[in-house]
């Protein structure tokens, strides 16, 4: 890590309630990061995203558990990881949809892959939930 | 940030147009309430919706899934239905679920109201 490298550490309960607090730290944090303002939007999408799934799927609706992020800045790449201890997610069921289809859900996967530059999911080291880790090229 | 509790503040009628006005963000939060609300306005059986998105700050897959429905049911009412006024992080949620092309969309309202 370098001097201006950053690094914010934001520690939720699964309510959808606190979506939008997150949402505005991590806009601050990836704007201040020097991403234009669209960019940024697309990176805020898809953690809140991955969120969603979380809250949904991992935790099935749930809203007392725990879900940690973290973002850092370091060899000129902005990193994401997100982890939750819910129901381990099933990689080979995570994939995007047929956008030809046109109907209502089934869209974040698509929405994560489409904005970020590497996305990885992997079982918690804790052997519980699952660990996410997305990646996306600083700007010059 | 505090959000207001109803996602729709308002609704406008022009004729037998209904203009939806929408406020703060459309999240996993709030798409049910955006959702039950524009049930509300279709019970009305307007002959065009037009949602206003102008004061929408912030909208995930959930808000487009909500407008994927009214879409699919506008289709079913023969009822016409225009997306007006997102801001260029909304518009480009459209984008990148190539739903662009599926919607009316227009920059601002007036000109959703013109065509």
């Amino acid at each position: 890590m370098t001097a201006k490298d950053q690094k914010l550490d934001i520690s939720i309960k699964s309510d959808p309630a606190v979506l939008g607090d997150v949402r505005q730290q991590v806009d601050e944090f990836v704007t201040s990061a020097g991403y234009d303002e669209v960019t940024a939007g697309l990176i805020m999408l898809s953690l809140d995203e991955a969120l969603t799934n979380i809250i949904r799927h991992a935790y099935k609706g749930e809203t007392d558990k725990c879900i940690e992020i973290e973002l850092k800045t370091e060899d000129n790449e902005l990193k994401v990881n997100i982890r939750d201890f819910g129901c381990q997610a099933d990689n080979a069921k995570i994939r995007s949809r047929d956008l030809e289809d046109i109907r209502p859900g089934g869209l974040g996967v698509h929405i994560i892959h489409e904005c970020m530059d590497c996305v990885e999911y992997s079982p918690s080291e804790c052997g519980r939930g699952t660990l996410l880790k997305m990646k996306k090229k600083l700007p010059r | 940030m505090a959000q207001p509790d109803n996602i729709i503040k308002d609704v406008k009628w022009e004729g037998k147009t209904a203009i939806v006005e929408a406020t703060g963000d459309i999240d996993l939060h709030r798409s049910n309430n955006f959702q039950q609300a524009l049930q509300q306005v279709l019970k009305k059986k307007p002959e065009k919706m037009i949602i206003n998105l102008a004061d929408v700050q912030y909208m995930d897959s959930s808000g487009i899934a909500t407008l994927v429905k009214l879409l699919s049911n506008t289709r079913k009412h023969k009822i016409e239905l225009a997306i007006a006024g997102a801001n260029k992080r909304v518009q480009s949620v459209f984008e990148i679920t190539r739903l662009n092309s599926v919607f009316n969309i227009y920059d601002s309202l007036e000109q959703a109201l013109q065509k």
